[in-house]
């Protein structure tokens, strides 16, 4: 096993809130990783310090054997960390296919006098991207509407779009919070079997979700917070049956189960 | 140029190569239908130019990357009075254009550079007071800046301004062909700033179906996910900024040649407005139509001018209200039904970010490749 991720001590205040504290916890490589807990539990925040979009009051990530830069979201990006977010976040007036272009931004190297004088290293860079960004569409199966103004998209394919999007950084842990919040049956099974794809392809994914079932079917091991704290990470059987964690998601009067 | 003749109805949509070339003519023979109503037309008509290329500059930096500009006259006033230090009797230096135009577009980028650097954390209303305020601390330093040391000449402005002079060739002066028949030098004029212009579209073009064109469009679109997929949200907004403040110091330093004449009265906030007007009217973010809506708002207000005295003196004996009055409530007339009607501007159209036909397209050849 190798290790991809590791989290030691991260904690995370706001105000009078300890919205983490002293969160350890690590993902290996090639895994689907599962990170729970009810509403408030610090989920989205530990997302959030880790993507660089918030710093850590203490802790830190050490990713792929170096420390992650704090609050310098771009860079994390550049280390191979992507993620999506819980209520989507897309360039509205961009199409599908822009969407993703933007997201290949960082591993493109044309600057202005190259995109001034449309040198050949520039035209031909511009052409891979649009390639692999259809290549994207495609791969999570929405390349019919390549063409179409994102916002006008239906939801589940503003999802899709929002994972090929993060995907365009060539990420080595895609970090997705909540992808099947407000889908369907039938979409949230595609978007399972869109998941497992990828980790085949060889990105480990850190998985935020409500939807405990999705979660216990699709993740390789599962922690779960609450109030901050982590209060259990294991193979979701365990999880599923350790009173630490029932009682968090069903309150306290459920001491005898 | 597409994007323009797009903008012609029906033939636009229906005859693309007519109207494509229904454009060209315009472009090679407007100073002459100018010229048919008289001098001034032709000069309106040269302004109207250097106003479409700051409405192309703002666009830029409003309508791209959707920062909030209220003060991009400054760069303007940057680019003109680089002229007038550069080449006038002022300090005496008669440098060529070419090295003139050059240095007033380059320290407009760099004015862009310093002021954006610790003002692009702000966002949306907080940016714009804050530039509103940097392009009238500009006005006032050119204003005050002649005592102790008189650098900018205060209030009288700077005279006698170098023309532009391409090879020898001094375009200020009218061509006398023969006797009775001269070539009006407006005409030169016309087309060294059609030059400018066609190359400002072209270059603002090529940024926008660009990595860099798709990234401000992410950050004008989700400052948040444009940093959650690894934009330098602050060195790309940077960009922006310091590239839209070189067109207006080209443009600035256009002005100061053609006019002959710069004061810091020129620069007023009113003229940021007025930009920033016409990159709305227009259509942010589209380029034909900010070239349509500097057209038009720069025109307006001189057909107010010429026709607005007499048909109010031919209808009430008097003149009821004064032309420049008029101009105000014409622009906020526009303004106020462009929001009601159009709320995208003048011609909404879509703006490309990407060439989707790339995609069947032939792998660039690699020969000469570093």
């Amino acid at each position: 096993m190798i290790r991809l991720l590791e989290a030691r001590g991260i904690a995370k205040r706001f105000g009078g809130v300890q919205a983490l504290s002293d969160v350890s916890l690590s993902i290996n490589k090639g895994e689907i990783y599962g990170l729970i807990g009810p509403n408030g539990a610090g989920k989205t925040t530990f997302f959030n310090v880790l993507t660089g979009a918030y710093v850590a009051d203490q802790g830190e990530f050490i990713f792929a054997g170096a420390e992650l830069p704090r609050g310098k979201p771009h860079e994390v990006v550049a280390r191979g960390i992507a993620r999506t977010f819980q209520n989507i976040r897309l360039f509205r007036d961009m199409t599908a296919l822009e969407n993703v272009m933007a997201g290949h931004h960082i591993r493109m190297k044309a600057n202005v006098w190259g995109i001034l004088t449309q040198n050949r290293a520039t035209r031909e860079e511009e052409r891979l991207a649009t390639l692999r960004a259809y290549e994207l569409l495609k791969y999570v199966g929405i390349e019919r509407y390549a063409d179409t103004i994102s916002k006008n998209l239906s939801y589940g394919d503003q999802r899709r779009l929002e994972i090929a999007r993060a995907l365009a950084t060539e990420p080595q842990l895609l970090a997705l919070d909540e992808p099947a919040a407000g889908m369907n049956a039938t979409e949230t099974g595609q978007l399972r079997t869109l998941i497992e794809t990828i980790r085949n392809d060889g990105v480990t994914v850190l998985l935020i979700e409500h939807d405990v079932k999705l979660v216990m079917g699709l993740c390789d091991r599962v922690a779960v917070l609450d109030f901050g704290k982590k209060i259990a990470e294991d193979v979701p059987a365990v999880v599923q049956r350790d009173t630490a964690v029932i009682e968090a998601y069903l309150g306290g009067a459920h001491h005898a189960h | 140029m597409n994007e323009l003749a797009a903008v012609i109805p029906w033939l636009g949509t229906h005859k693309p190569r007519a109207a494509r070339w229904v454009v060209i003519v315009l472009m090679i023979t407007a100073p002459l239908i100018a010229a048919f109503f008289g001098r001034t037309w032709m000069r309106v008509l040269d302004f109207a130019l250097l106003y479409v290329m700051l409405a192309l500059g703002l666009n830029l930096v409003v309508g791209f990357a959707g920062l909030l500009d209220l003060g991009y006259i400054a760069f303007y006033a940057v680019g003109a009075y680089t002229w007038a230090f550069l080449a006038s009797p002022h300090f005496g230096l008669h440098l060529p254009f070419w090295i003139v135009l050059p240095a007033g577009a380059a320290f407009a980028a760099l004015a862009g550079l310093i002021l954006g650097t610790p003002v692009l954390r702000l966002r949306g209303d907080y940016l714009a007071i804050v530039t509103l305020g940097f392009g009238e601390i500009v006005r006032i330093f050119m204003n005050n800046l002649n005592y102790p040391v008189n650098i900018t000449n205060g209030p009288q402005g700077i005279n006698a301004l170098d023309p532009i002079i391409i090879f020898g060739w001094d375009i200020s002066r009218n061509w006398q062909v023969t006797d009775n028949l001269s070539v009006n030098s407006l005409f030169f004029y016309y087309y060294a700033f059609l030059a400018c212009v066609i190359g400002s579209v072209i270059f603002i073009q090529r940024m926008q179906v660009s990595r860099m064109g798709r990234a401000w469009a992410a950050i004008r679109d989700d400052d948040l996910a444009a940093k959650a997929i690894g934009i330098n949200v602050r060195n790309v907004k940077l960009l922006a900024f310091s590239l839209g403040a070189t067109f207006g110091g080209v443009a600035g330093g256009l002005f100061g040649a053609f006019q002959g004449f710069v004061s810091p009265e020129s620069f007023s906030l009113m003229e940021s407005i007025m930009v920033l007007a016409m990159v709305v009217f227009g259509g942010m973010g589209n380029l034909g139509g900010v070239i349509v809506g500097a057209l038009i708002l720069s025109f307006l207000p001189e057909v107010l001018r010429h026709h607005a005295v007499p048909l109010q003196q031919a209808v009430f004996g008097t003149v009821i209200l004064d032309p420049e009055v008029l101009r105000l409530l014409i622009y906020a007339l526009a303004l106020i039904l462009m929001m009601a009607l159009r709320p995208a501007g003048l011609i909404p159209a879509h703006s490309r970010y990407s060439r989707p036909e790339l995609l069947k397209a032939e792998p660039v050849p690699a020969e000469g490749r570093a």
